[in-house]
């Protein structure tokens, strides 16, 4: 396989292979890399109606048909491909790749996204698939008829909340603020479901069980008082990370670990861009996604371009 | 209808031949799902290094999907998919919910290297 490459974007969600497209389009050649499944987070999304000029699809369904364009207009897409180490200091670039090698490129876009915020308890692992689950539409009719805990106050735990209604016969929301974070319109919806309970300003102490997941046990924040919830099923939606570790101290990134950019997505080291959820930002969504990739790709050619003129 | 690019198993009689004339099978129970969808895409991608192995995945919602969901080792699952490993149509290893590259090939290899 070719090892060298106009730009190398790293990560295949919708910011990385808007960016192949229009890369590919320009006649630039394009290798994108993800360490996971082609779409990113937008696979995550079973329904998506709000993508304009797209009637109600899946996020899968969009996510294979930008994969499939982006490969035909060339890009060369590397999937379940971890990436071990990386070089952005020189002019030419370098990516180390598990089980495929080193690839080099005078511009790359890291478009690396998030991954599900977990608890990082000890017992969270030890329940996962057997009680812990982080969606809701894969795994809520494990929990027909049962009672369960949903950890989270942003929109997706109190949507998810609702939903899981549809299942379980009672749904105990826990939430470590005093206040949500949700939309007002969201929390009113969550709050007239006579199936929800809430426990606000809590800890999540411990999960325990026998064969599976029994109880969730929470602590107040304000006055300590330990409550043990007996559930069969805990949702955990406690938001995303970005996937940026790996660029830890070579990229300028603020203190939640988000890359910096300025309008034009350019980060603080040369022919280096950054698009879509990894980036500072307020909104996250598979537009403004696309919209962050096509102005990464746009930045890169440009760069691209004057560094050919004054070479 | 699972829409991946793995052969699927749709039948009992699938399910029958595939784990009894094959000294290795991974098989994936599952949903067009988000923790489902990148089990498929592991099981794609590690195919070609496992020419022992078979591969497949079921539609865990079809008619063949209580072979996968009434097996004693997937009894205390509750999270998609339930991802199965057979040795000489024994189950050697199963896993429930998504799984990672490398937790994936370390069954493989341990199972069946």
């Amino acid at each position: 396989m070719n090892n060298k490459y106009d730009v190398i974007v790293l990560g295949a969600g919708p910011a990385g292979l808007t960016a192949g497209i229009y890369l590919s389009r320009a006649k630039l050649s394009v290798l994108i890399v993800d360490s996971g499944t082609a779409g990113g987070q937008m696979v995550m999304s079973y329904t998506v109606a709000n993508y304009p000029g797209v009637e109600t699809t899946s996020g899968w369904n969009i996510s294979q048909t930008m994969l499939r364009q982006a490969k035909s207009f060339g890009c060369k897409v590397l999937t379940q491909s971890p990436v071990l180490s990386i070089d952005l200091s020189s002019e030419l670039k370098s990516v180390e790749v598990e089980d495929e090698g080193i690839f080099y490129a005078g511009a790359v876009i890291l478009a690396t996204g998030g991954v599900p915020r977990e608890l990082g308890m000890k017992s969270e692992q030890q329940y996962k698939g057997i009680g812990i689950s982080y969606c809701a539409t894969c795994d809520g009719d494990f929990f027909t008829d049962k009672e369960i805990v949903a950890i989270g106050g942003g929109n997706s735990a109190l949507e998810e909340a609702v939903g899981l209604t549809k299942f379980a016969s009672k749904v105990t929301i826990v939430h470590e603020f005093d206040h949500f974070q949700a939309q007002p319109w969201i929390v009113e919806e969550a709050k007239k479901n006579e199936k929800i309970h809430f426990l606000m300003a809590q800890d999540i102490i411990d999960f325990t069980g026998d064969e599976h997941l029994e109880k969730v046990i929470v602590a107040s924040k304000t006055t300590g008082i330990k409550t043990e919830i007996s559930a069969s099923g805990c949702f955990i939606f406690i938001g995303y990370v970005p996937n940026t570790s790996v660029f830890k101290g070579i990229i300028d990134m603020n203190d939640r670990g988000e890359v910096l950019t300025d309008q034009l997505m350019k980060t603080n080291v040369a022919g280096v861009y950054a698009a879509g959820d990894l980036r500072e930002k307020r909104y996250r969504q598979i537009t403004t996604s696309v919209a962050d990739g096509t102005i990464a790709a746009l930045s890169a050619i440009d760069f691209l371009q004057q560094k050919k003129t004054t070479n | 209808m699972l829409r991946t690019n793995l052969q699927h198993i749709d039948t009992d009689a699938d399910f029958k031949d595939v784990i009894e004339t094959n000294e290795n099978v991974m098989i994936c129970c599952g949903r067009m799902g988000p923790m489902c969808l990148p089990v498929y895409d592991i099981m794609d991608s590690v195919k070609d290094n496992y020419e022992n192995v078979v591969f497949r995945d079921m539609d865990f919602d079809g008619p063949a999907g209580h072979n996968i969901r009434s097996l004693p080792e997937c009894s205390r699952f509750n999270g998609l998919p339930f991802t199965v490993y057979f040795k000489n149509g024994k189950v050697a290893a199963a896993t429930t919910s998504i799984q990672s590259k490398k937790q994936v090939k370390e069954i493989l290899n341990r199972e069946f290297v």
